[in-house]
């Protein structure tokens, strides 16, 4: 059953017949089987991978690692869920290391990227620093390479 | 001038050569016609040959190979099929399986002596083992029986002049996989008749229903089995050219002779990158195989679909329909599914007269080429009246 997630998480247009094609699953087992991963949440949304920058649009993300002064009771998680409210935040992690937070923002340049890091993330209370790394070069995100990829070189027809 | 060899003058050229030929002329073209993966090496096992190449080891290496390499070849082989061989008297790393075959019938032939194989079949059996001086013995094998051969048709086929047997499995270009109980009847046959084994399996790990039996773990057969095999398939290292054989000392002392004096030994940096393939290739060997698997059921559908049956290939990456809904032969499908669609398959007459009525089909390619495949050899049977019928008299849709 894991290969019908491994299928979609590849190719979320894939059909319940083609995943059932390329299984050997019953097709109303297939769809069955989507439509409850989609009730339950397994199934979040349907997303799709988009190469901005070759599409005409440059929009700039930093990493920023924020140190924060953990919270009796809830840790880290409150201060972590103020900053994952922010819409222009896009993804916010606990790490381990120097820093406590990885938070990845994105912003149409760099002015309102450092406008959002030094009036909204770095004056949060429990937050005490904030380190900024801009995003220079896109290599590959989430298993997709953003570079070119390699050319068929085989022969046309090998015994 | 005097008459060039006689044997090799006799020989045919590859019937796949001429199929490449055409093909490679042509703009367009969908090619079912590669008999190796579609996947680049894995980055890791490429990795390590530039490391190797960086801290310089360009030289030769023993003949047999680095003993590193041929140690994680037996340890892989023991894990794998409980058979252990010495890596220092027991292996020898190869220019890939084609050079394992070559030096295998050339240390057991004597001219006149015969080697029976089945067929459908890989190109080279046949030509290399009478390169050999030896005679090639072919029994055919067949849709109804899944292509597997028997020990019955094995037997029938030994006269006092056999030397061995020459299995491959799974096979190219049928997909079939021997099952154990069948080898077992084949053990007892070479037994019986004190013949020895000689086994293709490089495409062991490219099955995807039931296991593959390796045929040195029949205990009785591990005596007089000369075992074939490499990184090509597995890996997707095709082009690094690198195979190995495991037989017992007495054999591979005299197949060490020729490779020493013909090849003197592998390329030294394949055999570093054969090294991280076994040692960490395991997880892109089981993502390939999965990918192969989903390709494979996806395909013979779509074949089956337009009325091509298509035995179910257990093995390799190749499908193997009949064309008989046709009434054409191999050749004249292949051929004219290449001027008028553009889809190059291989002709099943290629891999011997036992192919006819059939086509290679390689599934080592993308699925957007496989549905593109489909779609054209659909509108290539529709335009011959060849697609099955449905209730209402209209060709039935395709499944795909």
């Amino acid at each position: 059953m894991t290969a019908i997630l491994d299928i979609l998480e590849q190719d979320s247009h894939a059909t319940p017949d083609r995943i059932a094609a390329l299984t050997g699953l019953p097709e109303d087992v297939v769809r069955q089987q989507i439509n409850e991963w989609e009730k339950s949440g397994v199934i979040c949304r349907y997303k799709t991978v988009i190469d901005w920058e070759r599409a005409g649009y440059e929009p700039v993300h930093a990493f920023i690692d924020v140190s924060v002064a953990p919270e009796r009771g809830s840790g880290f998680d409150e201060v972590a869920a103020r900053i994952s409210r922010f819409p222009e935040v896009r993804s916010v992690f606990l790490i381990s290391g120097g820093h406590d937070l990885r938070v990845i923002v994105r912003g149409a340049d760099m002015k309102q990227v450092a406008n959002f890091v030094s009036e909204r993330l770095a004056t949060l209370e429990r937050v005490t620093g904030t380190q900024t790394h801009f995003l220079l070069k896109r290599y590959k995100e989430d298993g997709d390479v953003f570079f070119e990829v390699e050319a068929d070189h085989r022969l046309m027809v090998t015994p | 001038m005097k008459p060039l060899n006689s044997i090799v003058v006799e020989t045919p050229p590859s019937g796949i050569r001429r199929f490449f030929d055409v093909a490679s002329r042509m703009q367009n073209v969908v090619s079912l016609g590669v008999g190796e993966p579609d996947f680049a090496t894995p980055w890791r096992i490429r990795e390590s040959a530039i490391y190797a190449l960086e801290r310089g080891y360009t030289t030769y290496t023993s003949n047999a190979g680095l003993i590193s390499l041929r140690k994680a070849i037996v340890q892989n082989i023991e894990e794998r099929y409980g058979v252990s061989y010495s890596p220092e008297t027991e292996c020898i790393v190869t220019v890939g399986v084609s050079e394992g075959v070559d030096i295998a019938v050339r240390a057991l032939l004597n001219p006149g002596d015969e080697v029976i194989y089945h067929e459908p079949s890989y190109v080279s059996y046949d030509p290399t083992i009478r390169f050999a001086g030896g005679a090639a013995i072919a029994v055919p094998t067949t849709a109804a029986d899944g292509f597997r051969v028997s020990a019955a048709a094995l037997e029938a086929a030994v006269t006092p002049r056999t030397k061995a047997l020459f299995l491959s499995s799974p096979c190219n270009p049928t997909g079939a996989v021997q099952q154990r109980s069948d080898l077992e009847q084949i053990v007892d046959v070479a037994v019986r008749h004190d013949l020895y084994l000689i086994v293709d399996e490089v495409y062991d790990r490219l099955t995807y229903h039931g296991v593959h039996t390796c045929m040195a773990s029949i205990p009785a057969a591990r005596p007089r089995t000369i075992l074939l095999n490499g990184f090509s398939k597995a890996y997707a290292m095709t082009g690094w050219r690198l195979g190995y054989v495991c037989a017992p000392p007495e054999i591979t002392e005299q197949m060490l002779k020729i490779h020493q004096y013909t090849m003197l030994c592998a390329p030294h940096v394949a055999q570093y990158a054969a090294i991280e393939a076994l040692q960490n290739g395991e997880l892109d060997v089981r993502a390939m195989v999965t990918d192969y698997d989903r390709r494979r059921r996806f395909f013979v559908r779509g074949l089956e679909a337009m009325g091509l049956r298509c035995h179910a290939p257990d093995g390799a990456f190749y499908a193997f329909p009949s064309i008989a809904s046709t009434g054409m032969t191999a050749e004249a499908f292949a051929d004219e599914l290449l001027q008028e669609e553009r889809v190059a398959v291989v002709p099943g007459t290629a891999f011997g007269a036992g192919g006819e009525g059939h086509v290679r089909c390689s599934y080592a390619t993308s699925l957007a080429q496989l549905d593109e495949a489909l779609r054209r050899i659909r509108r290539f049977l529709e335009r011959r009246g060849c697609l099955p019928v449905g209730q209402d008299g209209r060709p039935m849709e395709v499944q795909a």
